[in-house]
């Protein structure tokens, strides 16, 4: 017995590994980024060791503004300075000029660097400019995680809303669900009766049928939704033929608007609904809706009664599945939607390629995450006590 | 008993238009009969119950319900009770639930339903069952839900598919009584699909012999057994000895070896073939010694024993020999003498 087991634990010891190494790994140091804070104290060295010491009453000693000067300058020599700026310009805009025009001028600022620095710009005259720094000296912060949610963090250590211009994040989220909410319950009501109908088409026609939702996979969802960029632009063919029968006086602008990113949505994640829900029907026994026809049911009644709660965990099934692709869906919105219709997944990618900031990508991405299993698990409770039936 | 409940007048079921599933059906059930569709898969029985629950339309022909013809009207207004193979049980809700399903369609008021419910749970000897769901249920107890369930809601008529098909033999036996005693206690006429000719023999008033697409014989289990009508009734229901025969006169035939066989008076003219079958338990085993068979194999099967003879030219003919007497079982190769009392002679025309 003992030794079956311990040959199965090495049988599936290959998958869990790869499983291991390819997705826990990678996605849990993806995720710890979101917390880690080592720019500041990787670069500036001596100054974050000064400035921890600090009391954080007033300006910090001569030392420090020594320190910051010098580690500045070498750090521009090594071409490290680029991601202090980043970092600390994350914590306040305008961090970055000081920074960088401090760094250029290092060579020739003399002592006292207190005054000199001042002299030089003034945030090195406040108090807060310091703390900044200080907050930045790490190991990790919840710099990003506060204003992925739309806070932030005061140079004394306390927790406000972020500036009305900087609110985005909340939105954001409740857009991406929102959108995806609307895509899922759009998705299940139009697959529920393509389901139906080729679970009850006779031999060659379901097959065929099933072949035809199957057909838009053979394509990328880059070319499904930049087809749908074609027949919706102001001189495509559904403005054309809107147009020509007068039901429009002038093209309508759909690309760019929520319409088109959920009518896109729908088209690219509408098979993930079907095929779960056709799975379940056609292992429904047909004799079920005969026995409930001879006890009296008329059609509605079937369905309602013995079709629909028999059919559900495929409608479950088929829902969860829309709505987790929704949720992380890119290329869609990306392509048809216009600046206010973009989804989480697009401001992750943001700020991976174009603001080289991982800290929010990697936070934006924990709270997606979270708030994502939150609502399946959700969705799994609330559902449980009807679908939790046996057999 | 002789009272029409329901009637096919020419019911004709055909898939393709050409061959026909059910031929020229003409059946008459009668209000509180025990009626089963017996014959081989295929013969058209389970077609006849399919088309009388309203699952199936009939190509051609009527089919009356208490002379109301019904085979338009759609199988839910039909108020007829359906027991199916695999139970069908609505596996989402429990057995009160799937009991109450009859009785909450027709929106009767909720102590009524439950009163029912306790009821025909007590009857099919369930009672404490009502909150288990279909899946915590045996294959037997399943089946006394779904009947209970058919039951409930008061139908003239219960057509019963092979209910007891998917269960083992003793189960079986245990709930063809079961089923005996409901329907001799309510009369609720039931019509009852089976291949198995022992549970149509058990179970019913009459027997309707099924066979490709028409009824061979309609009677009681009795008259089916002892009088069939046609050499396939008689090869479907029981074993029997079929030879081949030439017509001597009214009370006399001739077998292949030239030998006589005596037969209560028939019509077939003389000289023409005709079809004999024998019941293996009518052979009368007679003594050992010179005789007109041999013994050629013996089967000890506890209450009788059965023996495999050579006689008249054939070597398959079959006698029983019940264990009743002290006779001595006769050992393979023994000569011994067989009798057939003429009542015990079917005979047909040949082809």
């Amino acid at each position: 017995m003992r030794r079956t087991n311990w040959l199965a634990a090495l049988l599936i010891a290959p998958l869990l590994l790869l499983i291991l190494g390819s997705f826990l790994v990678p996605v849990g140091l993806t995720l710890f980024r979101a917390v880690q804070d080592r720019e500041v104290a990787q670069a500036l060295p001596e100054t974050s060791a000064i400035l921890a010491a600090w009391d954080g009453q007033g300006l910090p000693p001569e030392a420090a503004f020594a320190a910051v000067a010098r580690e500045l300058g070498a750090a521009l020599e090594a071409r490290r300075i680029g991601d202090v700026a980043q970092r600390m310009n994350f914590a306040r805009t305008g961090m970055r000029s000081t920074l960088l025009r401090t760094a250029r001028a290092a060579e020739r600022l003399r002592a006292p660097y207190a005054a000199s620095l001042v002299a030089l710009d003034a945030r090195w005259g406040q108090a807060e400019t310091w703390l900044l720094l200080r907050s930045a000296g790490g190991p990790v912060t919840s710099l990003y995680l506060l204003r992925a949610m739309d806070f932030t963090q005061t140079p004394d250590g306390g927790v406000v809303q972020a500036p009305t211009d900087e609110r985005l994040y909340r939105t954001l989220f409740l857009r991406t669900f929102g959108i995806s909410l609307l895509v899922t319950a759009i998705c299940v009501l139009l697959a529920y009766p393509v389901a139906y109908t080729i679970a009850r088409l006779r031999a060659p026609w379901s097959s065929i049928a099933l072949t035809l939702v199957l057909i838009p996979f053979w394509s990328s969802v880059l070319v499904r939704t930049t087809a749908w960029f074609v027949l919706l632009q102001r001189e495509g063919p559904v403005n054309g033929a809107l147009l020509g029968m007068g039901l429009l006086e002038a093209p309508a602008q759909v690309i760019g608007t929520r319409i088109a990113v959920v009518l896109a949505l729908v088209h690219v994640l509408l098979p993930f609904a079907i095929l779960p829900m056709h799975s379940v029907m056609t292992r429904l026994d047909a004799t079920y809706l005969r026995a409930a026809a001879s006890l009296g049911a008329n059609g509605m009644q079937r369905f309602l009664r013995v079709w629909l709660p028999l059919s559900l965990p495929g409608v479950l099934a088929g829902g969860a599945m829309v709505f987790l692709l929704a949720v992380g869906m890119y290329t869609a919105p990306a392509l048809v939607g216009g600046d206010r219709d973009q989804m989480v997944a697009w401001f992750i990618a943001n700020f991976l390629n174009r603001d080289v900031n991982w800290g929010m990508a990697a936070a934006l991405s924990a709270y997606l995450l979270a708030m994502t299993g939150a609502i399946v698990a959700l969705a799994r409770i609330l559902t449980g006590g009807m679908v939790g039936a046996r057999g | 008993m002789s009272e029409i409940l329901v009637s096919f007048r020419d019911v004709t079921k055909s898939y393709d238009g050409r061959v026909p599933v059910v031929a020229a059906l003409n059946l008459d059930v009668h209000r509180g009969e025990f009626l089963t569709l017996l014959g081989p898969s295929g013969s058209g029985k389970t077609t006849t119950l399919m088309m009388l629950a309203g699952f199936e339309d009939p190509s051609s022909g009527s089919i009356a319900l208490e002379g109301t013809r019904i085979d338009t009207v759609p199988p839910h207004r039909r108020g007829i009770g359906v027991v199916f193979q695999n139970y069908a049980l609505f596996p989402h809700m429990t057995v009160a639930q799937n009991l109450a399903f009859p009785l909450s369609i027709r929106r009767l008021p909720k102590a009524e339903i439950a009163a029912r419910i306790a009821r025909a749970l007590e009857m099919v000897r369930l009672p404490a069952f009502g909150d288990r769901k279909p899946s915590q249920l045996s294959g037997g107890q399943q089946q006394r839900v779904a009947l209970a369930r058919a039951l409930i809601f008061e139908p003239k008529l219960v057509l019963l598919d092979e209910p007891l098909g998917a269960l083992d033999k003793q189960l079986r036996e245990e709930l063809q009584a079961e089923i005996r005693h409901i329907h001799a206690r309510l009369g609720v006429t039931m019509v009852y699909v089976t291949h198995d000719q022992a549970e149509a023999l058990t179970l019913s008033d009459r027997i309707a012999i099924f066979h490709e697409g028409r009824i061979q014989q309609i009677d009681t289990p009795e008259a089916v057994y002892e009088r069939p009508a046609n050499p396939f009734v008689a090869g479907f229901i029981g074993e029997s000895n079929r030879l081949t025969v030439q017509v001597v006169d009214t009370t006399r035939l001739r077998l292949e070896d030239g030998s006589l066989l005596a037969t209560l008076p028939h019509a077939l003219p003389p000289g023409t073939a005709a079809l004999v079958s024998i019941r293996p338990e009518r052979v009368v085993i007679g003594a050992q010694g010179p005789g007109n068979a041999v013994v050629e194999e013996v089967v000890y099967l506890g209450d009788h024993c059965r023996l495999r003879l050579a006689h008249a030219g054939r070597a398959d003919f079959i006698a029983k020999l019940p264990r009743q007497d002290a006779m001595a079982v006769p050992t393979p190769g023994t000569r011994i003498t067989i009798g057939i009392p003429a009542d015990a002679v079917t005979v047909f025309p040949a082809g």
